[in-house]
């Protein structure tokens, strides 16, 4: 009974596809069985909305008169600092990037209350930003400054690409020292004071295909609140850590990198973050379909929070240490029970990627497929899984004499 | 038992006036001082908590009227901006008084105001500044 892509696009076309989200699945499946599930369904909708590390955009924005180089030189959004080495007028700016004169962390916890995640979102909603850059001339680019106002229309191109999103699970970050840390994971109060996490759980795109069956290069996406695709693995990306019997990863796993058109996207979907004492980022909303091709696929689409475990992390001295030690293994339907017990205490929970949001964009995503304004891609090469060898190291330091 | 959370601010002349102990002696009123400050202008405001008996919290509040005290509920002062919030829920378990709460079924963030002491924990781990004290 296996489908292919090209038969599922075929229905999205006739208007004849049937689309349920990755929540919607889980009942399905209980109650009609995986093999009727998987004959009947033809597409998951998974998504997730959280701040992802790893993102940015690259930009041209066509040539002044006279032309100005402005690689080699210094070049601002807002203040805040581009990356310029790559041609005359083309750059990249990173979520993370700070104003040179943010006083980061020098009276800590420092503010951050606007980075390159902020110029991203300014941008996707029609703000004009500053566009100032500094140049040291040539015979053919001879102009040495530049200060004028942008917008997103200007430029030729702008383009979203995030070389690590959607993490396939992630840690619970705790606190055990005595006093308050700050960290990319949230504030944690000492002593077990609360824990953070970051996932959409049963909703997240790689927990709904975990050994990566359907997804890889080329696979067209919700991205941003427009549309992407899926350029490659993420950094980092990791698919041999323990896992379930299930084929769920236990600890953070698979990663992905993404590209779109910034142009058509939104910012309600790419949000600038401030973690204070932290610093700036991006969070970006992402739907992923997944073709229901066979019965394996639907059982994967099923899972549940119950069964998605993630590790508790000790973010004062273990994770700065770089020790993967985990404190103890919770599921997600504990974590979003708003309670979990730690070493015997109870700990409040806290999430910094948003459910709602993620719930939101399945239904778009649904959505724009029943009415077939979104078609599937087949993959050009599916993602590394397990058996691919790839795995994240830590940097090896050799001294330099 | 009454109960009523306001912000106080007073011009510059009432600056040395034992308010808050005229409240409690005068007006039997048990005070809770959630913050004070006075500006360069010297004007100075309190966030206080009053409690006490309904006619003796009337008679307190007549007398910080009668004084040319300005009143305003405390929940004017605080705003959960609503557009702003992306319902990530990473400021709740920071909030003492469950004043932010996540709706389990919904998992949105729901703020009751008159369950905020202004503590302000919430405001720094928003990452979306999506909560502002005006005070």
């Amino acid at each position: 009974m296996a489908k292919t892509i090209a038969e599922i696009n075929e229905k999205i076309k006739k208007g004849k596809v049937a689309v349920v989200t990755a929540e919607e699945i889980i009942d399905l499946v209980q109650k009609k069985g995986i093999g009727k599930a998987a004959r009947q369904i033809d597409i998951v909708t998974s998504a997730t909305f959280g701040p992802m590390c790893s993102s940015g955009a690259y930009f041209n924005t066509g040539h002044s008169k006279p032309k100005i180089k402005l690689g080699g030189g210094r070049t601002y959004l807002n203040e805040v600092p581009v990356y310029t080495g790559l041609a005359a007028v083309d750059f990249f700016l990173g979520a993370a990037a700070l104003p040179d004169n943010d006083p980061r962390n020098r009276v800590h916890p420092g503010e951050f209350k606007y980075g390159g995640g902020h110029v991203i979102e300014d941008l996707v909603a029609g703000k004009d930003v500053k566009l100032v850059a500094s140049a040291y001339g040539t015979d053919c680019y001879p102009r040495k400054n530049l200060e004028t106002w942008i917008n997103i229309k200007d430029f030729n191109e702008a383009v979203l690409f995030n070389p690590r999103n959607a993490y396939q699970n992630y840690n619970v970050a705790v606190n055990l020292s005595n006093k308050v840390i700050y960290t990319y994971m949230g504030i944690l109060q000492p002593r077990l004071g609360n824990a953070n996490y970051c996932s959409a759980g049963q909703l997240s795109p790689l927990f709904n295909d975990p050994y990566y069956k359907t997804i890889g290069i080329g696979t067209r996406i919700f991205l941003g609140g427009g549309i992407g695709y899926i350029a490659w693995q993420g950094t980092q990306h990791n698919p041999d850590v323990p896992r379930t019997k299930k084929g769920v990863p236990r600890s953070g796993a698979g990663t992905i990198a993404v590209i779109g058109d910034l142009k058509k996207m939104s910012p309600e979907w790419l949000r600038g973050t401030t973690l204070t004492g932290y610093g700036v980022n991006l969070t970006v909303g992402i739907g992923l379909p997944i073709p229901i091709l066979n019965e394996e696929i639907v059982q994967w689409t099923a899972v549940r929070d119950e069964e998605i475990y993630a590790q508790i992390i000790d973010y004062s001295d273990a994770y700065p240490k770089g020790k993967s030690d985990s404190l103890a293994e919770v599921n997600y339907a504990q974590l979003k029970s708003g309670k979990i017990t730690i070493q015997g205490k109870g700990v409040p929970t806290a999430s910094l990627s948003s459910y709602a949001k993620a719930r939101k964009i399945a239904g778009i995503l649904k959505n724009w497929i029943n009415k077939g304004e979104f078609f599937l891609t087949e993959p050009v090469e599916l993602l590394p899984s397990v058996d691919s060898g790839i795995t994240f190291k830590s940097l090896r330091e050799r001294k330099i004499r | 038992m009454a109960k009523r959370r306001l912000v106080l601010t007073f011009p510059p002349k009432l600056v040395e006036e034992p308010i808050t102990y005229r409240l409690i002696k005068d007006y039997d009123l048990v005070v809770n001082i959630l913050r004070a400050k006075i500006s360069p202008e010297e004007e100075g405001r309190l966030m206080i908590e009053l409690s006490g008996e309904k006619s003796a919290l009337k008679r307190g509040v007549d007398y910080l009227n009668r004084l040319k005290v300005n009143i305003q509920p405390l929940a004017r002062d605080i705003r959960w901006l609503e557009e702003k919030c992306t319902h990530c829920t990473v400021c709740v378990s920071l909030c003492p008084t469950e004043a932010i709460v996540v709706d389990r079924n919904s998992m949105k963030i729901s703020f009751n105001k008159n369950k905020c002491i202004a503590c302000g924990a919430c405001i720094p781990a928003c990452p979306y500044k999506a909560i502002e004290i005006l005070f």
